[in-house]
This record gives C-alpha cells, sequence and structure tokens, in this order.
C-alpha cells in the first residue's frame, strides 16, 4: 500500500510526492497542495474525517477520500 | 480630474480581513446592491482621499485565485475582464494576511498578469511581532513590481499611507511580475499570433473559466485552442507550481520568521474545540445561550414597539379628522409598518451572533467538526451554516450554500434549510404561543412557553435533517465530491464590522420584507373595508333589521355593524370560500384570510389579524395579541384560539412553505422552477396533513 496523507499520524510532517490531477481538486492545489511541499496532520475530526492539515503554511481541513489520493513521503525525524 | 472619481476594487482571499479594509476606508458611507440577474452582493463605498480625491471602493467577494469555482468568484473575473464595464478598475487593491502571504501572493500575481495597476496591500501587521516575522518591503516592492502597504485594518494604522498610495496610482507599474506563458511556449505563442490584439493572461482565463467575455466571440477562442479538460487542469496546475517557485523565490529574501518567537494559541484553542467530547458540548451550549439570548433580550424591545404601534394607532384615529384616509392610515398603514418594525430586535440580535462566529474563525472549525455525521444525512460540513443562518432568513442561508462544491450536497442543503425555524415564524409562533400555552414554570426554572419555543426549533431542525436523509435516499446525482475548508486564525470579532453587518443586513430585510408587507396591509385594508353587494352596504339597516326585538346599546351596535361588514367584505368573501378546506385545521375564515396574504411572507400573518380585528373588532383590545384573545367562534361560543387549534396552526407554519423570496431564491440558484414547486407542494401538502392530524387528536 502507498503511503498517502491519509497514513499520517496526527502530529506527522510530510512532503507531498504525487497525485492524480484529475481527482484532486484544483483549488487544493492552490492552497499549496503541490509536489515537493510539505504537509502536517494537525487534527483528526471526531469519528476520524476529515482532516485538519497544514500544507505548505495554510490550514486547511480534507475529507479522507481526498486525502488517499495524495501520496507522500513521511519525513522520520519530525524536523 | 479632481471631480472625477478613481475606481478601485478590493480584491482578495477570504479570512484576509479585506471586508475590514473596506470598512476603514468607507465607513459608513457604503452601498450594498446585487449584480443584475444574480444574488452576488455588491458592495460599494466611497471614500475621500488626499488632494481632494474620490474614489468608489469595490469590495469583490473573497477568492483564492482568478480559477472560478463559484458564481461568487465569476462575478470577479467578469469585472476584471472588462475594461467597458463602469466599475473596472483604475487600480486593484490586493488584500493579504501577513501569515498568510505566500498563498495569498497567488492571486496577486495573476492579477498582476492583467495589467492593471496593483497595490498589495499586507494586512494584520500587528501580528507580526507576536508571530516573529519580519518583511524586507523595499525587496519585496522591486521583484514583485508593486507599492506596498503595510496595515493593520484592526488596530487602524497604515490606512492614511494606504489612501496616499491609491491617489498616486498613475505612478504604480501595471507590468506582470512573471511570465505564466513559460509553461508552455508553443501553444501561448500561437495564441499571442491569433489573437494580437488581447491580454495574453485575459485569453487564457477566457479558455479556462467558465465566464461572459464581452469583447471577444469565446466560441471562435475555443475551437481552434481547444484541449480537453485534462491537459487544461494539467496546464492550470503547472500555472500553479510556476506561480509558487516564483513567490518563494521571492519570499525567500523578502521574509523571514523567527519560529522561536513564534507563540502557538490556535493549536492549543483548536484541541479543545475540535475535541471529540468537548467540542460538540461547546457548539450546543453556543447554540443554547444565541437562542435563549435572542429571545430574553428581544423580548423589552419588542413588547415596547408593539405598545407604541398600538398608541400610535389610537391617538391617529382619535386626533387626525374622521374620514377614509384616517381609517387607512389608523388601521391600514400603522398596523402594517408597525408589523414589520417588530422584527428589529430578533433579526438584529440573530445577525448579530453569526456575524461573531464568522469573524472569529469558529465557525470554520463547526464545519470540520460536523461533516462526518452532516454526511449521513446527504448534507456536508458546510451545510451546518446554512442551517444556523436559516434562523435568521432562508434567503442569505440558501445564498450561502454556495461554497459546497458538491452539487447534491448543495441541492439538498437549499431544499431542506427553509424547514429551519426562520425569523418570519417568530412572530407567528410568539403570538400563538402566547395565546394557548400557559405561562408557567416547570421544575421553577424552565418556562412553558420558551420551551415549546424551542421545541418548534427543534422540530424545524429535525424537519430539515429527516427530509436530506430522505432527498439523499431518492436523489440520483454524482458528482466530483470534494470538500476543502480554509481553516482561519482565530480573531477577536472586531465590532465596527459586526455592527455595520448586523445594520445592513438588518435594513436589507427591513427595506425588503417591509415593501411586501406594508403593501399587503394596504391592499388588505381595502379590501376589508369595501364590499359588493348589499350585504355589506346595506349593514346598519340589516343589523337594526336583525336586532328589532331586544335593541342592542350603541358600542355593541357599531361592533355588530362591523363585524356584518367584513364578514362580507371582498377579503370576508375570500377568506369565506376557504373555510371548508381549513375548519377541519380548526381555523375560521378570518384564520383563512391570514393564511393566504401570509403566502408571499409569514409574517404577514399577524399584521394581517391585527388589521382584520383592527376593521372588524371591538375597541377596547389595543394590542393584537388581547384582540385575539378575545376572538369567540359565534357557533360554539369557544375561544378561536384555544390549545387544539393553537398547536395545529404552530405546526402548519413550522412546516407549510410560505415564503415566496424563498421559491424565487431557490430558483435562482437551482436554475429551474423543478426543485421550488418541489419545495412548496412537499413542505405545504405535509404542513396541512400534520397540521389536520394534531386538530383531529387535541381538539
Amino acid at each position: 500500500m502507498q503511503t498517502t496523507i491519509h497514513s499520517l499520524k496526527k502530529g506527522e510532517k510530510a512532503i507531498i510526492k504525487d497525485f492524480d490531477i484529475d481527482i484532486v481538486p484544483l483549488k487544493l492545489l492552490e492552497m499549496g497542495c503541490l509536489p515537493g511541499n510539505m504537509v502536517e496532520l494537525l487534527q483528526i475530526a471526531p469519528f476520524g474525517d476529515p482532516l485538519y492539515l497544514n500544507i505548505n503554511g495554510s490550514h486547511v481541513a480534507i475529507r479522507v477520500e481526498t486525502a488517499r489520493e495524495i501520496e507522500v513521503e513521511i519525513l522520520k525525524n519530525n524536523l | 480630474m479632481t471631480n472625477q472619481n478613481i475606481n478601485v476594487a478590493l480584491i482578495g482571499n477570504p479570512n484576509t480581513g479585506k471586508t475590514s479594509v473596506f470598512n476603514q476606508l468607507t465607513g459608513l458611507n457604503q452601498q450594498v446592491g446585487n449584480y443584475p440577474g444574480i444574488t452576488v452582493e455588491k458592495k460599494i463605498g466611497f471614500c475621500k482621499l488626499p488632494n481632494n480625491v474620490k474614489a468608489n471602493i469595490l469590495d469583490l467577494p473573497g477568492t483564492y485565485s482568478l480559477n472560478a469555482s463559484s458564481i461568487d468568484e465569476n462575478v470577479v473575473i467578469e469585472l476584471l475582464l472588462n475594461k467597458n464595464d463602469k466599475l473596472y478598475p483604475d487600480v486593484a487593491l490586493v488584500v493579504t494576511d501577513v501569515e498568510n502571504l505566500k498563498r495569498n501572493l497567488l492571486l496577486f500575481t495573476q492579477i498582476k498578469d492583467l495589467e492593471i495597476p496593483t497595490i498589495l496591500v499586507i494586512n494584520m501587521a500587528d501580528r507580526m511581532k507576536f508571530k516573529g516575522i519580519t518583511l524586507d518591503i523595499p525587496y519585496l516592492e522591486e521583484h514583485l513590481k508593486t507599492k506596498i502597504a503595510l496595515i493593520s485594518s484592526r488596530k487602524n494604522f497604515g490606512i492614511d499611507e494606504l489612501k496616499k498610495l491609491i491617489v498616486s496610482y498613475k505612478t504604480i507599474s501595471s507590468e506582470p511580475c512573471l511570465n505564466a506563458s513559460s509553461i508552455d511556449p508553443e501553444y501561448f505563442n500561437s495564441l499571442r499570433k491569433a489573437f494580437s490584439n488581447q491580454l495574453l493572461y485575459k485569453l487564457w482565463l477566457v479558455i479556462t473559466q467558465d465566464v461572459n467575455f464581452l469583447n471577444l466571440e469565446r466560441n471562435e477562442i475555443r475551437s481552434s485552442f481547444t484541449k480537453s479538460h485534462s491537459d487544461l487542469k494539467r496546464l492550470q496546475q503547472k500555472e500553479t507550481i510556476k506561480r509558487y517557485q516564483f513567490i518563494n523565490d521571492v519570499l525567500k529574501e523578502g521574509l523571514k520568521i523567527d519560529t522561536t518567537i513564534a507563540k502557538d494559541f490556535r493549536s492549543k484553542l483548536d484541541r479543545v474545540l475540535t475535541h471529540k467530547v468537548w467540542g460538540y458540548v461547546i457548539f450546543f451550549l453556543i447554540l443554547f445561550v444565541i437562542f435563549q439570548s435572542i429571545f430574553e433580550w428581544s423580548k423589552i424591545p419588542m413588547d415596547f414597539i408593539d405598545g407604541t404601534f398600538a398608541t400610535l394607532s389610537t391617538l391617529a384615529a382619535e386626533e387626525l379628522p374622521a374620514g377614509v384616509l384616517t381609517n387607512l392610515i389608523s388601521q391600514g398603514i400603522i398596523p402594517g409598518i408597525g408589523g414589520i418594525l417588530i422584527f428589529i430586535p430578533q433579526i438584529a440580535f440573530l445577525f448579530m451572533f453569526i456575524s461573531i462566529l464568522e469573524e472569529s474563525g469558529y465557525m470554520s472549525r463547526v464545519v470540520f467538526l460536523m461533516d462526518k455525521i452532516m454526511r449521513k444525512f446527504g448534507l456536508s460540513g458546510k451545510s451546518v451554516v446554512p442551517l444556523i443562518s436559516g434562523t435568521a432568513c432562508a434567503i442569505p442561508a440558501i445564498m450561502a450554500t454556495r461554497n459546497i462544491e458538491n452539487w447534491k450536497e448543495r441541492l439538498i442543503t437549499i431544499l431542506v434549510t427553509p424547514f429551519t425555524t426562520c425569523s418570519a415564524r417568530l412572530p407567528v409562533y410568539a403570538i400563538i404561543i402566547a395565546l394557548v400555552i400557559p405561562d408557567n414554570r416547570v421544575f421553577g426554572f424552565l418556562n412553558m412557553q420558551g420551551m415549546t419555543l424551542m421545541l418548534l426549533y427543534l422540530l424545524g431542525f429535525g424537519m430539515a435533517i429527516f427530509s436530506a436523509y430522505i432527498l439523499n435516499k431518492i436523489l440520483k446525482i454524482k458528482g466530483k465530491t470534494y470538500f476543502v475548508v480554509e481553516m482561519p486564525n482565530y480573531k477577536l470579532p472586531l465590532f465596527k464590522n459586526v455592527g455595520i453587518n448586523v445594520i445592513e443586513k438588518t435594513k436589507a430585510f427591513i427595506f425588503g420584507a417591509g415593501k411586501i408587507i406594508l403593501a399587503i396591509s394596504i391592499v388588505l385594508w381595502f379590501l376589508a373595508s369595501y364590499g359588493p353587494g348589499k350585504k355589506f352596504n346595506n349593514a346598519e339597516t340589516i343589523v337594526t333589521e336583525n336586532t328589532k326585538q331586544n335593541p342592542l346599546s350603541e358600542a355593541e351596535f357599531e361592533n355588530a355593524v362591523a363585524s356584518q361588514k367584513l364578514e362580507n367584505s371582498y377579503i370576508g368573501l375570500m377568506g369565506k370560500t376557504i373555510e371548508p378546506a381549513i375548519s377541519p385545521l380548526g381555523y375560521d375564515w378570518k384564520i383563512g384570510i391570514a393564511i393566504i396574504s401570509s403566502f408571499a411572507a409569514r409574517e404577514v400573518f399577524v399584521g394581517t389579524l391585527a388589521t382584520i380585528y383592527s376593521v372588524g373588532g371591538s375597541d377596547n383590545e389595543v394590542t393584537i395579541k388581547n384582540k385575539m384573545a378575545a376572538e369567540i367562534n359565534p357557533v360554539t361560543g369557544e375561544k378561536i384560539f384555544n390549545f387544539a387549534s393553537g398547536i395545529s396552526l404552530l405546526l402548519f407554519y413550522a412546516f407549510a412553505m410560505q415564503c415566496a423570496s424563498t421559491l424565487a431564491v431557490t430558483k435562482k440558484e437551482t436554475n429551474s422552477w423543478k426543485w421550488p414547486a418541489g419545495q412548496l407542494i412537499f413542505m405545504s401538502g405535509f404542513a396541512y396533513v400534520v397540521a389536520l392530524i394534531a386538530y383531529q387528536i387535541l381538539k
């Protein structure tokens, strides 16, 4: 299974690697969700969805179904 | 040129304090209207600048970029593409938040590509110290090819400097700050050749956006330069990356953040407000406090307004020379105006609370908290905002659904929002509850009348959620489902912003609804004061004939004549016609009149009864409530407003679609008569059945 934003634990940071441009909304890209940028999982809503993220300095919430589409590489030492 | 106003457009992402800047520049010198044909709010203000220059300031809807995804955002693009528009800006102010500068600059670079002189307004500068941010302004100005105004609309500094910058707009560069066409040079070169007299970025927007563009034949451009949806989106992604690269490079030098200084207050608050237990507890406590205070605080001013108009009405009747005109004033116009003004306290409080929740940033947390639950009913977390605003008025609430990205979730939200208890139902509820529910306390503190009102609110919400659940099962709409919510910083709501918002919204409501109510009141008065045939015109003779055996006192005689006249007036005949249909619900023909007239707007119900009873009733009772309490069914001798008919009326108004404006706005937002027609049939049909059952059980 590939690692996506959905695999992150609360407080974990990762670098965005790739995603399907046809599924992920343009609005999210404009918020800074682009390959190479950092993403941090700040909060998980009760019942596990949506996810509250810090993407490249923007604070946004997205649903798990979108988070699953965004492939990332987790930063181990949590810089 | 000093006598010609310059046009200034305020553009910016949501949550950058754009409206605060607008309020600071214009004060109360604002006009709120609509863009032609659509219900997007158009806010224009006037501002005096140094050197006797005057400016029209246009506050455009907040947008994250020039890639529009809603009609609010389309407005921004359409204005910026159309040089012939009389509001086309001489200068654009892009408002940004210093804490989100990177993201906010994306829109700025797009605006620059339109070659409009652009000032970069960096707002919330008072938070720089707190967050450890330093800016190299000259460096940024040079590389972004602009002038920067560092301001704080909250702390009110930098506004004068901003005004000076606006005056000197002619010296501000209108050059783009990066070359976006390098994402696909071949494509853009051929585009440039084909339309050499047009701005390249404008062409690109026409190709990618669904907007009207007057000067160009859109089909012509599209047919020769078409690309697949997927290819276009890939190019848009490239464009976004390109812009961010540029912004990152500039900010690397121009913006420094000392993270050791930054204090993190939001994450602590987030942890509590979105907690799986405390989050919900706090949310429901806030709702509870809001509803309690609306009713507690509005009571005194509402009683005052009611009393005042009753006195005015009596005064007009006594002081003015007797005649038709005086009757129209004292029985038609004054009660009509009173019926509008009585809303002011509750509407103002409600808008105040909603505005505070939005300004503070709390509303986004509620969206986050509720999304998963709402989705079970086919709604979105974003439906919470319309459902809460629906308690003020369904019309702005339905317009607030525009930021719901998924069409099915949005449609369901639009369809069920009118079930929430809007402020127009309040006067109807208030007066009927006061008549039929005893003013007792249970357990010493729970007021029965207050409890009934709260139950009606819960019933409204419950019905909205229940219908959503059903609609979600029935409607077969597949759509792209996505959901992106910005979680803004927490802010203390600004008194000025909340105040202006409350004034604007209340004014719009009073004048919008007020015109209808006043007009209907006057028409009603005429219909109630005149009638066809002998039975109306010879009322005195008929009453005298009927009471020959035992003559009435003078006052009794006048009353008898008045009710004889009302019963045979035009409106009386209308009421009588529908009486068979509504008598199983426990209503008489007078209530029937009120139901007919309140089809356009619920609040007309109380005003109608006021007008009818002023014309036909005894003059001993001054306020509407006392007049209604004194109404007795001539056949059974029972009170007209008893427990059974009262509950039946409450339920009828809880569910029935008695609001022409809501139907109109549903039509506009869904672009079809199908949906408002469905709303009308389902809601009013359901209301009839429920009221019928309730009355038959309780009577």
